[in-house]
């Protein structure tokens, strides 16, 4: 090759428009400089919709099919190659249109080859050798016509080759777009409106540890930090304040140094109009930037036009951070990270201000931060409000400094806030500063995109967790049909895998097992407790009605909740779950939790009892029924049996047989009958405690509605700002024991001879015994075992076995399960019927599969960790809703009902 | 599992002809395998006075699982629930059924090779079943078998002994005892069994119909239940095929919280509403909304929890509703109403019209926005109260439609209904039900926040002193709406007006008419 090569510059996102007439080697070219997959082509279009690429009937659609590719690809972010020829400028308006949709440059390559060449490559292909001789020609026509017009046409780049030669030579350099500084990783100092507050700014730049450099005027002329962290500002550097000359000079060596990045913000962008001798109006504090300006003029005359270059150079936004940080002025939606078009500059600057009405007549005012999903954080300024704070992964850091407020600044990827305050107010505000969303950062109701189809939810413990859509969708109905209000509902319990099935004879769950597999994932300590046979339950009481109203939302005369495992409510006549909440309040107040958590709610994970209090329809029409059914089937069958036999018939197996079954058929109405108590009886509390509450006469007092109903907390969940559900179970059943054993004080205190109180008390709170265990010792394993013999075969429902830890995670990383049940002989035959115990029958069911049982249980449990987590900082209702839905439609996805 | 026939004879004609017309020897105890687990066949007591052959079902608690989800979770609609704690193993079921008559299958034919004669003749017979679950109890067992020549005797069994408050269980203990010939009295068994039991644990094959009509024959065609039985016996068809997919997910969603699942699944409510008897009061309720969404001249149309689409085939049938969406939060009501709607089998110029959508009016839901009304008939009252507001925001805050057409009961029309026990509310998934005055409270509150103005119409009867059965409110955005001169041009200063109803308190018609006079 004699000529040299030719660099031709394409950005790493735009669309590439390749044009030539037919035969001028376009897809040659295409294939030789881009990836096959980047490449969409009209004739492979053509193929794809008519089994001919050479079939002009099929053009049409060819094109629509190609405009689909590639806009999908486009949307994606992805450099896009369209080989057609494109010599028709009605053609390449549609391809300028759709990277416009999708705010990417389009770059035009020319491919501008003799005629010769061209008809001499079509002959030699066999399907375009009848290509009407007047095909070429016309083309090139059309081609030639063009090229003068193609930048005016709406082209960012345009690259011409003239001949084979140059085609040949040309080589084709990818090259970042402005905005994306993915690569710097910082850290951020990110810096909220300035507007010529330069003395804040010093003050702030100082307290994140920047050393200012000054002229020898004493004016601040760079900043650096120490620990080599760079300074980015958000934008509206100048008008209004009092030193906008002093900011730029600042902020303008700090960009030169390399110590600050800077996006422009709308104040910029009018000043920099301004400057180029545009006719601006002087209002919002242009007109002092403009004075002060014009004082600089005399020592430093340059200034000016420094300010000018420096605003020309400014790039509307800036990707960081691997992609993980968006800074602009006004906000960016994610569509727009990293593109380039006018309307993404606009929208850096100024946000979404359209003036458009929606057909209604109203302005259609576009909230884009509550919209917005995205998974980079959007830290912006523009509108000030009193306070800097979270929504939806974005910020905005105008707090109103020059009215008199605050100069903030994030540290990223700390995501810490550091803002200092006004030392005057400096610009008197049209109106006082206000959030402009109602309610803060929990201004948006929940909306169906937060939860319907196929989801997937980022979890900080277990990364993606999806959601099908046929699970969300029954969710969809029982959180809209049944559960409580959203708001109320933090948090959802996840699911429990039983431990490995035994082989021990007679047992279908030993705790062995357990205990076993924790010292397989390398766990040493666990804690065995209770399992309490009641139905599980999710409390959240909050310390009086305004906190409860302040923090989640809630009506009058509502103080928290009492919500089962799929968010229902417990009882359905709100006055009792309030004297529940009463009740637990005032345990917990007279105990000084609410001081030593230094919170004013709490959210409870406990079992309430007794169970036939809510499964009572399921208790009759399942359990009750089978017991029925056996106990009027068998006396006949085994009287007529033993008639039978009497006779001489040989009936001895088969009677044998049947009076097990019927044994069996007896213990599982045993089994059920353990958890079932009326409740509402003044005279029984807890079953075994008739004693106490029988000493004294109750009927005079009346009683609270409560009696019968025992509460077992077994973890605190969450409190003020904090999820406490990585803090180990010693300390988590200590300090629920100190509320049983206040409550216990308390109790006797109401009941006792010489109180006048009105009302006659049972105790709610009911203890879980437990046992800790050392797995690597043999003692304490045979220890636990023994324990959980005892406890079921005094008609205990079994117990949890748990990491002492809390959240613990094995050596791979991945999360250890949270706990696993062990349950007793007796009570599974509830779960696997009354002749489970059968050995015909064990044999069978264990071959149980628990692989999708502890997947999901691991699942949920991330999920509920999750939520916790986004409603200890604070984020809006429908990112903890998010992930509470998210446990709900995991309950129904298809699993073993009786693990 | 089990039940016992028994004969009583002389010496001419001994008892123990039953063993021939069983097939099966009264000195031996046999077994026989079927199809859900073993039947032994064994006589008690077998002379020439008295003879009782016992038929004993063992049937496998573990395989019946594993069959259920053997047949895939389709073929067994709630074998997630109930299957593995169950009462197949005990109760008279329709297992039992299917072993008798394969068991007894030439009994049940009326062949007898040895004694021919044997089977034409009728003997004292006396049939004792301890455990009949028996849907409709045992007035209904006794509607069922004495018709047919049978003294009954149908005492229930207790649920729990232990728990007297939980009341009677769905099984009774069955005694019959008649003079009929066997393979009769075999095949009204056959029948009558599962149509007791009513469960849907039994595998339905096509030739269902055929089976009831043989073994029928001589007897169901006089029987006076003869519907119930035959509409029972081949119902299990229906709810197989029709409710097996969308269920499932509800059914786990139940049993994690140890619920029934009609107590979640109860969306469709196939007993009242039904396509062949529609509710008479629907239908006027339907004929109020049609004339209020006419009279919006609305033409596209929201309905807001559509249930199974009644009304939105009602808005079908004038083509001046051109777009028509239903929205449900059930998936189970919009198969139903796309099925009843006859949707795949729409012309398409039609179906073009028609959308049904799973939404929930708990969440904002942009899909809803720049329709022209909606529609939010017998859907408020199946909230809980604490839930309104969200509801109240999705609607008139976020999805804005220029007409809302709200209809509710009216809690004080319930003294009228004679079959509706006092203080009852006319549906058991009602979270509430409102007298005008709470309705109207509520509704005026809803246009005041939102700026719409309302009126109310009465539908049904308007009695003097309770009002209508059926409230309907209807919303139009805009205060001048109230006034009936609607200027839908100028949208600048529409939308300036309704910004002031925000803060301008005169929303309701009357007192919008009351501040204008």
């Amino acid at each position: 090759m004699t000529t040299a090569k030719r660099g031709l510059a394409v950005p790493d996102l735009s669309l590439v428009v390749l044009i030539g007439t037919t035969g001028s080697g376009k897809s040659t070219f295409a294939r030789r400089h881009f990836l096959p997959t980047q490449i969409v082509s009209s004739d492979v279009c053509r193929g794809l919709v008519a089994d001919d690429e050479n079939d002009q009937s099929a053009t049409p659609d060819a094109f629509d099919v190609l405009h689909y590719i590639a806009g999908k690809r486009l949307a994606a972010g992805r450099l896009t190659v369209v080989d057609a020829t494109n010599v028709q400028p009605q053609a390449r308006r549609s391809l300028i249109g759709l990277a416009r949709e999708h705010d990417v440059l389009p770059v035009a390559i020319v491919l501008d080859v003799p005629e010769g060449v061209c008809a001499r490559r079509n002959a030699e292909r066999p399907d375009r050798a009848d290509l009407p001789a007047h095909v070429i020609p016309r083309q090139r026509r059309e081609l030639r016509r063009s090229l003068k017009s193609l930048e005016r046409e709406g082209f960012r780049k345009v690259h011409i080759l003239r001949g084979e030669e140059e085609v040949a030579a040309a080589e084709v350099v990818t090259e970042r777009r402005y905005n994306d500084l993915r690569h710097l990783t910082g850290p951020f100092d990110i810096i909220g409106d300035v507007h010529g507050c330069r003395s804040e700014l010093e003050t702030l730049l100082g307290r994140l540890g920047y050393v200012l450099r000054r002229d020898p005027l004493g004016r601040p002329v760079d900043a650096t930090h120490p620990e080599g962290r760079t300074a980015v500002f958000v934008g509206d550097l100048v008008d209004r304040g009092p030193d906008s000359p002093g900011v730029l000079r600042l902020v303008m060596g700090m960009v030169a140094s390399g110590a600050a990045l800077c996006v422009p913000g709308n104040h910029e962008n009018k000043l920099g109009r301004y400057l180029g001798g545009r006719n601006v109006r002087n209002t919002h504090g242009l007109a002092e930037t403009i004075e002060q300006l014009e004082k600089e003029d005399a020592t430093d005359p340059a200034f000016r036009e420094r300010v000018r270059e420096f605003i020309a150079s400014l790039v509307s936004h800036y990707v960081l951070d691997g992609g993980a940080l968006v800074v602009c002025h006004a906000g960016l939606p994610e569509k727009y990270h990293g593109r380039t078009s006018g309307r993404v500059r606009s929208h850096a600057l100024y946000g979404d201000t359209t003036g458009e009405t929606d057909e209604f007549g109203l302005p259609v005012r576009y909230p884009w931060a509550e919209d917005y999903r995205g998974r980079a954080a959007v830290v912006y300024g523009h509108t000030p409000t009193p306070r800097a704070s979270w929504l939806n992964n974005t910020i905005c850091l105008d707090t109103g400094c020059v009215f008199g407020g605050r100069m903030t600044a994030l540290r990223w990827p700390e995501r810490e806030l550091v803002d200092v305050p006004a030392e005057r107010v400096w610009y008197e505000p049209v109106k006082p500063l206000a959030t402009e969303g109602p309610g803060g950062a929990d201004g948006r109701p929940l909306d169906l995109k937060d939860v319907q189809g196929r989801r997937v939810v980022e979890t900080r413990h277990m990364g993606r967790v999806a959601v099908k859509e046929e699970n969300a969708a029954a969710a969809l109905e029982v959180m809209s049909r049944f559960a409580i209000d959203p708001r109320l509902l933090p948090y959802l319990p996840p699911t429990m895998a039983p431990c490995a099935t035994s082989r021990e004879p007679g047992y279908l769950e030993h705790p062995a097992e357990a205990f076993a597999a924790y010292r397989a994932d390398g766990v040493r300590e666990v804690v065995c407790e209770e399992k309490h046979m009641g139905s599980r339950a999710v409390v959240l009481v909050c310390r009086d009605e305004e906190v409860a109203g302040e923090r989640f939302g809630t009506l009058e005369g509502v103080s928290g909740a009492l919500c089962t495992r799929t968010g229902r409510p417990f009882f359905d006549d709100p006055a009792m779950t309030e004297r529940v909440l009463r009740r637990l309040r005032g345990t917990i107040g007279h105990e000084g939790l609410w001081e030593e958590l230094d919170t004013d709610w709490l959210l409870l994970d406990a079992e309430l009892m007794p169970w036939s209090l809510k499964a009572e329809g399921l208790l009759r029409n399942q359990y009750a029924a089978v017991g029925a059914a056996a106990g009027a089937a068998f006396p006949g069958a085994l009287a007529a049996l033993e008639s039978a036999a009497a006779r001489g018939v040989e009936v001895t197996a088969l009677l044998g047989k049947q009076r097990e079954r019927a044994s069996d058929a007896a213990a599982f109405t045993e089994a059920y009958r353990r958890y079932c108590w009326p409740v509402g009886d003044p005279r029984r509390g807890w079953p075994g405690e008739e004693r106490e509450t029988g000493r004294r006469a109750v009927g005079a007092r009346g009683t609270d509605g409560l009696d019968g109903i025992r509460l077992a907390p077994f973890q605190i969940l969450a409190a003020r700002g904090r999820s406490l559900a990585a803090l180990p179970h010693d300390q988590q059943l200590a300090m629920i024991d100190r509320l049983i054993e206040r409550e216990e004080l308390d109790v006797y205190a109401n009941n006792s001879i010489c109180a006048f109180t009105p009302t006659y008390v049972n105790r709610l709170l009911a203890p879980t015994r437990r046992l800790v265990v050392d797995t690597e010792d043999e003692a304490s394993v045979a220890e636990g075992v023994r324990w959980w013999l005892e406890l079921t075969e005094a008609g205990g429902e079994g117990m949890v076995v748990k990491p002492l830890q809390g959240l613990v995670r094995k050596g791979d990383g991945r999360l250890v399960q949270p706990g696993v049940k062990c349950r007793g002989r007796e009570y599974l035959r509830i779960i696997y019927g009354p002749e489970y115990t059968r050995p015909e029958h064990l044999d069978r069911l264990r071959e149980r599969h628990l692989g999708h049982k502890r997947s999901l249980a691991l699942r949920e449990y991330a999920l509920g960790l999750e939520a916790l987590d986004r409603l200890a900082d604070g984020e809006p209702l429908w990112r903890v809703h998010e992930a509470v839905f998210g446990v709900l439609a995991l309950e129904s996805e298809p699993v073993d009902p009786r693990l | 599992m089990f039940l016992t026939i028994s004969t009583t004879g002389t010496a001419e004609r001994p008892a123990t002809d039953l063993g021939f017309l069983l097939h099966k020897h009264p000195d031996n105890a046999q077994r026989f395998s079927t199809s859900h687990g073993t039947a032994h066949v064994f006589y008690p007591e077998a002379d020439t006075e008295r003879c009782t052959a016992a038929l004993l079902l063992e049937v496998d608690p573990v395989a019946l699982v594993r069959r259920g989800r053997g047949k895939g979770r389709g073929g067994a609609p709630d074998a997630a629930l109930g299957n593995y704690v169950n009462d197949r193993p005990y109760a008279a079921s329709s297992l039992l059924a299917v072993a008798l008559s394969s068991v007894f299958s030439s009994a049940l034919k009326g062949r007898c090779k040895a004694r021919p004669e044997l089977p034409e003749r009728a003997m004292p017979l006396r049939i004792e079943v301890p455990a009949l679950p028996a849907r409709g109890g045992a007035e209904l067992v006794v509607r069922l078998f004495e018709p047919l020549g049978w003294a009954v005797t149908a005492e229930p069994v207790p649920l729990d002994p232990g728990f007297p408050q939980w009341g009677d269980s769905r099984y009774v203990r069955l005694v019959l005892e008649g003079e009929l010939r066997l393979a009769e009295a075999l095949r009204q068994l056959y029948v009558l069994l599962p149509v007791l039991d009513d469960a849907k644990h039994y595998w339905v094959a096509p030739d269902e119909v055929d089976k009831l009509l043989a073994s029928g024959e001589g007897w169901l065609e006089h029987h006076p239940e003869q519907r119930l039985i035959t509409s029972r016996y081949l119902a299990r068809r229906w709810s197989l095929t029709r409710s097996a997919l969308e269920r499932l997910e509800l059914v786990r969603l139940a049993e994690a919280d140890d619920t029934e699942v009609e107590e979640i699944d109860n969306a469709v409510d196939e007993r009242h509403d039904t396509e062949e008897k529609p509710v008479p009061l629907a239908v006027r309720r339907r004929e109020a909304i049609l004339d209020a969404l006419r009279s919006a001249e609305a033409a596209r149309v929201l309905d807001l929890g559509c249930g199974q689409g009644q009304l939105v085939g009602a808005l079908l049938e004038d083509p001046r509703f051109t777009e028509i969406v239903g929205v449900d939060v059930s998936m189970r009501a919009l198969n139903e109403a796309a099925r009843r709607l006859r949707l795949d089998r729409m012309g398409e110029r039609r179906s073009s019209r028609v959308k049904l959508l799973q939404g929930s009016l708990a969440y904002t839901d942009g899909r809803l926005r720049g329709y022209d009304a909606a529609v939010l008939s017998e859907v408020i009252e199946h909230l809980d109260p604490p839930r309104l507001p969200a509801l109240e925001y999705a609607v008139f805050g976020a999805a804005r439609p220029r007409t809302v057409v709200v209809t509710t009961p009216n809690v004080e029309y319930n003294v009228r209904w004679e079959t509706l026990p006092a203080g009852r509310a006319r549906h058991p998934d009602h979270r509430f039900e409102w007298t005008r005055e709470e309705f109207r409270g509520w509704a005026r509150a809803v246009a005041a926040r939102h700026g719409y103005a309302v009126e109310f119409r009465p539908v049904g009867p308007d009695d003097p002193e309770v009002g209508p059965p059926t409230q309907l409110a209807l919303f139009r955005l805009g205060a001048e709406a109230s006034a009936g001169t609607r200027t839908e041009t100028s949208t600048g200063t529409r939308a300036e007006t309704s910004t002031e109803t925000h803060s301008s308190t005169t929303t309701d018609t009357t007192t919008a008419k009351e501040t204008a006079a």
